[in-house]
């Protein structure tokens, strides 16, 4: 067969799939520039950039901006703190540490969606064992995911509960990756502990980090499963995000127009967290590739 | 390294504690709900110890919830039915479609080639509402709404990125000498690529394979817009089920760990490949 058609021909397929996907894509910027709402079809019509104006001067839309990134930054925060800390703790490769990591992967494996629905069985006001165990220290009328107060950070802690292993899988892989020699001379050097962390090994795993941070960034900034199952963006608004909000604009005021804008804004920022994704990775992968 | 004082031993090792019991506490409490009673479940202080029931999974697997108002029927073994049937097929046409795909990435150098493979990155990274929303209207148009087959077509948003970017890896480590070799003894090169390329790639395969079997059964958010309720996972299911046995905490535990159990298998059984499939090649386990 010919050399040159035959690649062409192999992912054929894949592109069919591409050229599936892309449509909708296409479609979904084309709706955000019109009004378009499922209940007025007469209504319907191009409008521009009018969705997008009235969702930057609204302040429904400001506050999904804020609970958005807050729950990114939180996240993403603690999930790289304690996702290190475990990482460095299980650094090295002995039997305990192997099956503790292989353990701690399971929340990881758990659906989102179901994890919320076990954290909601845990936090429950009447029988949940954590709202028991919380009340033995004196905190008797905590609400978790019923009190707008309090819901953000319910569904922050399962986010962390779900998450935080697959920054720790990174992390170790990274940490057992990382050449022994500048440690080895370190430690012959009897250079202090806290400067071989911060002078050797974070800048050293720092390639690892990114990589796991962006991951994470880009996911976690379009949660919907965790925060759907626990809250439906409720209650109120406190923990309404981006696709919650765009998926509520969509199937409860059946505002297509609209939807579609929101979930535009929200595509600009993740493409551009996934350009630095890329760069990172072709970095890493030469880097790999070069020390073979 | 090793010469740590028994300060930080103890230290490290409380640390090391507090993490696990995190971690893995909710598991082990619900699996633990899912063989006690509502009664028992009721109890305050809850207890650690009692005398275990298999009721709450005879519901679930008999699909009849017997309460004192009257019986409820359950569909929940049909979800997780639809759950292993859409997550197999998914992954099954992702394989036959994605490492033909991964191979070509990985042994021509093309322009077109590059592209394809980043909009399929970049489909990994896009918010899945943004494709999910048109399509379910284009769905309704096309008569693809609430069918198997538009579900599977859907999956392959998660299978084959997944597939297409953890095997090109593959392909790329392994030499094209050998190919090359098997290619002047005068073989085509259909056989080159079934007999040489695919047997060296195959952990690469298993392991992008049993991932994106993971992620399409953990999916939760495609079925929810684009499926009905006979056509819906146990993700869907589940939180659907919740709502309709109200006060039955046993069952809906009994539920949770049977919507899990198959994932955590497949993983404790797969963990090895976990590292290199989740970051889709970028760090190596």
């Amino acid at each position: 067969m010919n050399r040159r058609v035959l690649p062409y021909l192999l992912s054929l397929p894949a592109l069919i799939v591409c050229i599936g996907i892309i449509v909708p894509f296409v479609i979904a910027i084309y709706y955000s520039m019109q009004r378009y709402n499922l209940a007025l079809p007469y209504l319907r019509g191009f409008i521009w950039f009018g969705n997008y104006q009235s969702l930057f001067t609204s302040s429904e839309f400001w506050k999904t901006v804020t609970v958005s990134l807050l729950y990114t930054v939180f996240t993403v925060g603690i999930e790289l703190f304690l996702g290190l800390g475990t990482a460095l703790l299980l650094r090295r490769p002995t039997t305990f540490n192997n099956i503790a990591a292989i353990l701690l992967l399971l929340p990881l494996m758990t659906a989102p969606a179901i994890a919320s629905l076990m954290w909601k069985l845990m936090t429950n006001p009447g029988f949940g064992i954590l709202s028991y165990l919380i009340s033995l220290v004196g905190i008797t009328n905590f609400k978790w995911a019923s009190s707008p107060t309090t819901a953000l950070f319910t569904v922050i802690l399962v986010d962390i509960w779900v998450y935080t292993p697959f920054i720790m899988v990174l992390l170790i892989a990274g940490l057992r990756a990382l050449p022994r020699q500048p440690f080895e001379a370190a430690e012959l050097d009897g250079v202090p502990r806290t400067f071989v962390f911060f002078r050797i090994t974070l800048p050293m795993l720092m390639p690892y980090i990114i990589t796991a941070v962006l991951f994470r960034l880009i996911d976690s900034i379009q949660q919907f499963d965790i925060i759907y199952a626990m809250t439906q963006g409720g209650p109120g608004d406190s923990t309404l995000v981006f696709q919650v909000a765009a998926y509520l604009e969509f199937f409860q005021y059946t505002n297509v127009g609209r939807s579609a804008a929101i979930l535009m804004v929200l595509w600009v920022i993740t493409y551009v967290l996934s350009l630095v994704f890329v760069k990172n990775w072709r970095r890493l992968r030469e880097r790999a590739h070069g020390a073979v | 390294m090793d010469h740590t004082s028994p300060l930080e031993t103890i230290f490290r090792r409380v640390a090391l504690g507090v993490i696990l019991v995190f971690f893995l506490f909710p598991i082990f409490w619900i699996v633990l709900m899912s063989f006690q009673t509502n009664e028992q479940i009721l109890r305050i202080p809850p207890r650690v110890f009692f005398s275990p029931t298999l009721s709450n999974y005879k519901a679930l697997i008999s699909g009849e919830l017997i309460t004192t108002v009257g019986s409820l029927k359950l569909t929940f073994m049909h979800n997780l039915w639809n759950s292993f049937f859409l997550s197999t097929s998914s992954v099954l046409v992702a394989l036959v479609l994605g490492v033909p795909a991964a191979y070509a990435f990985a042994r021509f150098k093309f322009r077109l080639g590059e592209d394809i493979a980043f909009t399929l990155l970049s489909i990994r990274f896009a918010p899945p509402l943004l494709i999910l929303l048109p399509l379910s209207l284009l769905f309704n148009e096309i008569g693809l709404s609430d069918t198997y087959i538009g579900l599977i077509w859907v999956y392959q948003l998660i299978c084959l990125p997944l597939i297409v970017w953890i095997v090109r890896g593959y392909f790329e480590d392994i030499s094209p000498d050998i190919e090359h070799a098997y290619r002047i003894d005068g073989h085509s090169w259909a056989q080159t690529f079934f007999r040489i390329a695919v047997p060296l790639a195959r952990p690469g395969i298993a392991a992008a394979g049993l991932l994106s079997f993971i992620f399409a059964w953990n999916n939760f958010v495609f079925a929810l817009i684009l499926g009905s309720a006979d056509k819906q996972p146990v993700t869907v299911g589940a939180l659907a089920f919740v709502t309709a046995a109200g006060i039955s905490y046993g069952q809906i535990a009994a539920a949770i760990v049977l919507s899990i159990l198959p994932t955590l298998a497949l993983a404790l059984y797969a963990q090895r490949y976990l590292v290199e499939g989740l970051s889709l090649g970028a760090v190596k386990g």
